[in-house]
């Protein structure tokens, strides 16, 4: 093993053992159960509700389906929440401490030292959203026997969302302090989806100045891309076919699956961050 | 064919003649430079700690030498200037495989205990030190029986004995040491001495930031003064604080006498006080043998003073003069 991928990997292992130690882990831990339990109570009452026939069995899918991509939001939010401030203080904070002087005194290069810390993260922030997407479809698949078509391309996109942020989180804590690291990343995650919204309110109304708003911001940052395609693979589509109509523009349906370009871009965006923030983190004094 | 046969033997010659050559030094740096905005920070420092070396790093705050030790270890891009370690450019990072570096500031993974510390910082060095050996690292700095704690719960003066032991963990032949003594007790600095002593001793060389100007003196070989970002003074202790003199009072001195005062080393008189330029490679046994010559030839001692200039006045000096000449 060369010296580079024995630091990568020393530093992913690393990276994957400080998120198991310290209370990060509990706090998402206690947090997602917390959002499973409630939104299998949720469901439960969905399904009782059907079975007084007041909802038919088309309508009940698409609420489930509606439901469920609420409720995978909310399980992207945390992982959001979680990598961010994960990723912010791993660069920023390790200098500000000091941490990182003995460990870049080593024959390390600084950008096997971030990849390691890139690999780790992303091991922990997929591995988050995977255990917890899937745990999420059980329970609605108990509650109300609804199963989404494509779960597999849904996580991997939700997977892909926590990337992209973690990936920004990681540039901007080569530049600013762990906690503004944190808040920033977190800040611009909501304001794309909030602009993703504004863009489907505009295609709704058909205004394109204000449906452009969606599209440039989910090229500027594809968290809200990507999570739109991940939604699009959790809802039923022949509900979304029956009904779709009345519900253009609602936050938590998605009309259309991503394209390849998108995701090509995604790649992209991620490896031109990474890029940069590899720069910034090089050029660093400690 | 006669080409390849001729390169061969150059390349032998070239190879016989690199072995042939000393070691190259354990760290040389020339014309390092490093500004922080407008602040010069460090202008124009050139240094080497030889192999086996024990060199001294003074100066008051804010005089770059920290700075100084992380544009060495490549932790702050110097503007200007080249660092070689253990004979490699440092910018290559294979150079610090052997390097071991206790910085002022010291934190290491609070999640981590400290046997994992260790076993970290081997694993980065790529040394491949068995666990025995990390084992007796910290028994070294006096922290075997808290091997297996996290180091959340260790005192500063733990987290730097800890520090001492991940500089010394993977078998270094050079240890960078900033304000290793800061955070202990005098035990601590007993130890850390020692340390110091028993690293020169195995021919590792060690550059030594210290405010403990008596700490330094009894270590070091070389001391390098800095100020204000330039080397104000180095050299050996000898060197940077004159030769050593003896103050005499005598009567009843004859020219034999005379004569052989002159022979330990230049003399100057006043009164019935003399004053004796002892050499400087005396091993201490100068002084007593000239009483005893003194003595046997008739003259009278009344008093014997032997004086040296601390290094602490030498530094005081020498950074007086600096700021005088800037003004």
């Amino acid at each position: 093993m060369t010296g580079t991928a024995r630091t990568v990997l020393t530093i992913a292992a690393l990276t994957l053992r400080e998120a198991s130690r310290r209370k990060v882990l509990r706090a998402l831990a206690a947090l997602t159960l917390t959002l499973l339990v409630l939104s299998g109570w949720g469901f439960s009452r969905l399904a009782a509700e059907s079975d007084f026939g007041s909802l038919t069995s088309g309508e009940t899918r698409l609420v489930a389906s509606q439901l469920l991509n609420l409720v995978m939001f909310g399980i992207s939010l945390i992982a959001a929440l979680g990598t961010a401030f994960l990723a912010g203080p791993t660069v920023s904070g390790e200098s500000e401490s000091g941490i990182a002087l003995a460990m870049l005194a080593r024959p390390v290069r600084r950008s096997a030292v971030l990849l390691g810390k890139w690999l780790g993260l992303v091991a922990f922030g997929s591995g988050f959203l995977v255990l917890a997407g899937l745990a999420q479809c059980l329970v609605v698949l108990v509650t109300v026997d609804y199963w989404p078509p494509q779960p597999v391309a849904a996580l991997a996109l939700l997977a892909a969302q926590t990337v992209v942020l973690l990936t920004l989180g990681l540039l901007l804590s080569t530049v600013i302090s762990p906690m503004a690291s944190g808040v920033v990343a977190v800040g611009l995650f909501g304001a794309t989806w909030i602009a993703g919204v504004v863009g489907g309110v505009g295609a709704a109304l058909g205004n394109e100045g204000v449906e452009r708003v969606g599209a440039v911001s989910r090229m500027l940052l594809p968290t809200d891309g990507l999570w739109r395609g991940a939604m699009h693979a959790f809802q039923d589509p022949a509900a979304l076919a029956q009904f779709g109509a009345e519900m253009a523009g609602f936050p938590f349906l998605s009309e259309a699956p991503l394209t390849a370009t998108y995701l090509g871009w995604a790649a992209l965006w991620v490896a031109m961050v990474w890029g940069l923030a590899a720069v910034s983190f090089r050029r660093k004094d400690l | 064919m006669e080409t390849t046969l001729g390169d061969a033997a150059a390349r032998q010659a070239a190879a016989d003649l690199v072995a042939g050559l000393p070691a190259a030094p354990a760290a040389w740096c020339t014309g390092l430079r490093k500004r922080y905005g407008k602040r010069v920070a460090v202008q124009d420092v050139s240094l080497q700690v030889g192999r086996g070396e024990v060199v001294g790093l003074l100066g008051p705050n804010g005089a770059g030498k920290t700075t100084v030790i992380k544009m060495l270890l490549g932790l702050v891009r110097p503007d200007a200037g080249e660092v070689m370690l253990l004979g490699r450019p440092a910018t290559d990072p294979a150079a610090r495989v052997r390097v071991g570096y206790l910085p002022e500031l010291f934190r290491y993974q609070p999640w981590l205990t400290a046997a994992e510390v260790l076993a970290l910082h081997d694993r980065l060095a790529g040394v491949g030190v068995p666990v025995a050996e990390q084992r007796e690292c910290l028994a070294l700095v006096g922290l075997a029986e808290r091997a297996g704690d996290r180091l959340g719960g260790f005192s500063k003066g733990m987290q730097q004995r800890l520090g001492l032991a991940v500089a010394l963990v993977a078998r270094p032949e050079f240890v960078v040491l900033d304000e290793p003594t800061s955070a202990l007790d005098p035990l601590g600095r007993a130890d850390v001495r020692d340390i110091v002593l028993s690293l020169r001793e195995r021919g590792v060389a060690v550059l030594l930031n210290s405010h403990l100007i008596g700490e330094v003196e009894r270590v070091c070989d070389r001391v390098v003064i800095l100020n204000s970002g330039r080397v104000a003074a180095s050299g050996t202790l000898a060197e940077l604080l004159g030769q050593r003199e003896v103050h005499l009072h005598l009567t009843d001195l004859n020219p034999a006498a005379e004569e052989r005062l002159a022979a330990v080393g230049l003399v100057e008189r006043a009164g019935e006080w003399s004053t004796v330029a002892l050499p400087a490679d005396d091993p201490g046994t100068a002084i007593p043998d000239l009483v005893r010559d003194l003595v046997a030839l008739g003259t009278r001692v009344h008093a014997v003073e032997p004086t040296r200039i601390s290094l602490e006045e030498r530094l005081l000096g020498i950074l007086r003069d600096g700021a005088g000449e800037q003004r």
